[in-house]
């Protein structure tokens, strides 16, 4: 029994080791870089004026119905994303709420809806593909043909972003695609063309990410020219610069996302989750790809075990 | 040798009676959840997408089907032939256990009419660690009813089978596929990032997830035996359980060392203490771990059928409480998501427990599964 306890000892630990050789390898993991022609939206919080123009623009593009969390006609109506909403303007108030884009005694405005991330949880997790990162512009979609309802893009999105037609027998995610039935038309996401003051900016991420820095080295209180609609629509307006917070949501973020923001008040407070650098789908896919890869150590672990399995039947003849 | 017998008698017993009126009310709300949607039923939203049916019937439910891998185990591969009597029982019971959590993860699923999508090659994602689980369930789940044939045969034709190099190639798999899956379990979760807390989210999951499914299996195996010997009026088989039963604190200790190494590694273990329900559970979770090992590592408790039994109890509670932290209670999506199972939700998972104790009573009564009377000899 001695000799046997040491053996299942060693053994527990060799089942263990089928797990555990991926642990050194988890910082090597190859970080995903933006696309080259990726598209997204900047959004800048101190140039919306919650006129929410953009999510009726957003309804009209995408057939969505219309959605009130409450039976009254408020402001804030619907509250939040949903199976029937994709995209929502939110607010954000401290105190006697009488400062834009303060955070005390002040409020601000804050745009939700899909981030289309470098490196998105919802598609690392869709085990049918069902969640596709576009491979030229990088933006992320849906296929109900492909979908089975497991939901567990909804748990892998740091943002709460795909909603699942819970109270349907034949439900979909539902999610912003940036407009992608818009974009082969040579049009943009309803949301930025709908937007009065350029607050949604569509565009090239990588020249959107330069309007952003631009920005945050304006003088606040000094007018400046702010384009509407997209980067390079020709279009612009002349505004007083805020104050900035110093960061651009979305840069860094879990790897970085195409959509951007900017805010005068910190992003926390317009309910925008603290996030790593790294993704969490680099860190699932490097622990899988390492125990996994061409299937090599578990066809070696099988053979182990046919032979072991082979010989205790052995034994007993 | 110990020839295993059917047990006999009548299958219609007051047990059996009361097991079947849950399975048909749950077939009610079964019925509801298809005709008008998952939300007609369950009070799982867009904050906690993954309900009970998920956490319970396929996570904890698979562990605690580890069973017959964790006796393959420790039979075929490490060799110990004298735990024999106890396979077939540990088997049945894994079929069950992972033949039903495939059928809750069908209920769970918005789009079940596309649940072959992912045997599609055009549609798989290698990089999803949920399709390498759906593959591997799926396929243990046919190893489990091939493992489990002879004893059909048996029943059959009144002779024993020869175990011969085919089937010898599945119970191999029936090792190495729970390996996978089981330890892909801890995996899954590693996706939710921020939005699972410190105490359960470390990339080491995987790892803790499958020493843990290893140890529910023995613990699985204790208990299932102690409660067939006095449901059945079969005599306990304390004698092999108790040599059995020391595998237990040997693979609790390595699953707290890798625990709290991990947690000290990362310097989370204070928020432990931080006195929240999150912090609270986890202490707890641990308690339901420490006890069974200080019962287990005493040779005079494990000798006696009825410390066995609690500290079976025991872990089980433990390693059920450590899934439903990592999958619901350690898991907080952000402000005003929140997540009770509803009514309904809750009936149709108690009939898939239900249904599984009626599969093995039927079975066990009509099938040659339990080691014949008076013949467990340790």
């Amino acid at each position: 029994m001695k000799i046997k306890r040491r053996d299942f000892l060693k053994g527990a630990a060799g089942c263990g080791v089928l797990a555990a050789v991926g642990q050194p390898t988890f910082a090597e993991a190859k970080k995903k870089e933006r696309l080259p022609g990726a598209l997204g939206f900047l959004y800048d919080s101190t140039l919306c004026i919650g006129c929410q123009a953009c999510m009726v623009g957003c309804k009209k593009a995408n057939d969505m119905p219309v959605e009130s969390s409450d039976l009254l006609p408020i402001w804030e109506n619907p509250r939040d994303l949903s199976a029937k909403t994709l995209n929502v303007i939110k607010k954000y108030e401290n105190g006697t709420g009488e400062e834009k884009d303060h955070e005390t005694d002040g409020f601000a405005y804050v745009k939700r809806q899909c981030m289309h991330c470098v490196d998105p949880g919802c598609v690392s997790a869709c085990p049918v593909s069902a969640m596709r990162k576009n491979p030229d512009n990088g933006v992320v979609t849906y296929n109900k043909d492909a979908c089975i309802g497991c939901r567990y893009c909804q748990v892998a999105c740091p943002f709460n972003i795909p909603k699942f037609q819970w109270d349907s027998a034949f439900p979909e995610i539902v999610k912003c695609q940036l407009c992608s039935h818009l974009l082969p038309k040579g049009e943009i996401a309803a949301c930025c063309s709908s937007c009065p003051t350029g607050a949604s900016l569509f565009g090239p991420t990588n020249e959107l990410m330069a309007e952003a820095k631009r920005r945050q080295q304006m003088e606040p209180g000094k007018y400046y020219n702010f384009p509407v609609s997209s980067i390079d629509s020709g279009k612009t307006f002349s505004q007083k610069a805020s104050r900035y917070v110093p960061q651009i949501y979305g840069e860094n973020e879990v790897g970085g996302t195409q959509v951007l923001l900017l805010s005068g008040v910190p992003f926390d407070k317009l309910g925008l989750p603290e996030l790593r650098e790294k993704s969490y789908a680099s860190t699932a896919e490097s622990i899988q790809h390492t125990l996994y890869k061409g299937m090599i150590a578990p066809i070696v672990v099988l053979a182990g075990l046919f032979y072991f399995v082979n010989r205790s039947q052995n034994d007993k003849d | 040798m110990n020839e295993a017998k059917p047990v006999g008698g009548k299958v219609f017993t007051g047990p059996f009676l009361f097991f079947l009126v849950v399975t048909l009310i749950g077939i009610y709300f079964l019925a509801k959840r298809f005709m008008f949607g998952i939300g007609a039923v369950t009070n799982m939203n867009d904050g906690f997408p993954w309900g009970i049916w998920i956490t319970y019937d396929v996570v904890v439910g698979t562990a605690f089907a580890c069973g017959g891998y964790s006796m393959a185990l420790l039979v075929y591969a490490f060799n110990n032939g004298e735990y024999h009597p106890l396979v077939r029982p540990a088997l049945l019971a894994s079929m069950f256990g992972y033949t039903l959590a495939g059928v809750s993860v069908f209920i769970d699923i918005g789009r079940y009419w596309h649940i072959y999508n992912v045997f599609l090659p055009w549609f798989t994602n290698f990089n999803s660690i949920l399709l390498e689980v759906a593959l591997c369930i799926a396929a243990y789940i046919a190893v489990l009813w091939i493992e489990f044939s002879p004893t059909f045969l048996e029943a059959k034709a009144g002779t024993k089978s020869k175990v011969n190099k085919i089937l010898i190639f599945f119970i191999a798999l029936g090792i190495l596929l729970p390996t996978m899956h089981q330890s892909s379990l801890g995996s899954l979760m590693i996706l939710a990032g921020h939005k699972l807390s410190p105490l359960w989210w470390t990339p080491v999951l995987p790892l803790i997830f499958l020493i843990s499914a290893i140890t529910m299996g023995y613990t699985v195996v204790i208990f299932e035996s102690t409660l067939s010997a006095v449901g059945f009026k079969r005599p306990l088989e304390t004698d092999i359980l108790a040599k059995l039963s020391l595998v237990i604190p040997i693979l609790l200790v390595i699953f707290l060392i890798v625990r709290f190494a991990d947690l000290l590694m990362r310097g989370q273990l204070g928020l432990a203490f931080s006195g929240d329900l999150q912090g609270n559970m986890f202490l707890l979770e641990n308690i339901l771990h420490i006890v069974p090992l200080v019962i287990l590592a005493s040779a005079t408790n494990r000798k006696s059928a009825k410390m066995l039994f609690l500290a079976a109890c025991c872990l089980m509670s433990g390693g059920l409480l450590f899934r439903f932290n990592t999958y619901l209670i350690g898991f907080n999506p952000g402000e005003g998501w929140h997540y009770f199972p509803a009514i309904g939700e809750q009936f149709i998972t108690y009939t898939i427990i239900s249904a599984e104790i009626l599969l093995y009573m039927i079975f066990v009564k009509k099938l040659p599964v339990l080691p014949s009377h008076g013949q467990v000899k340790a």
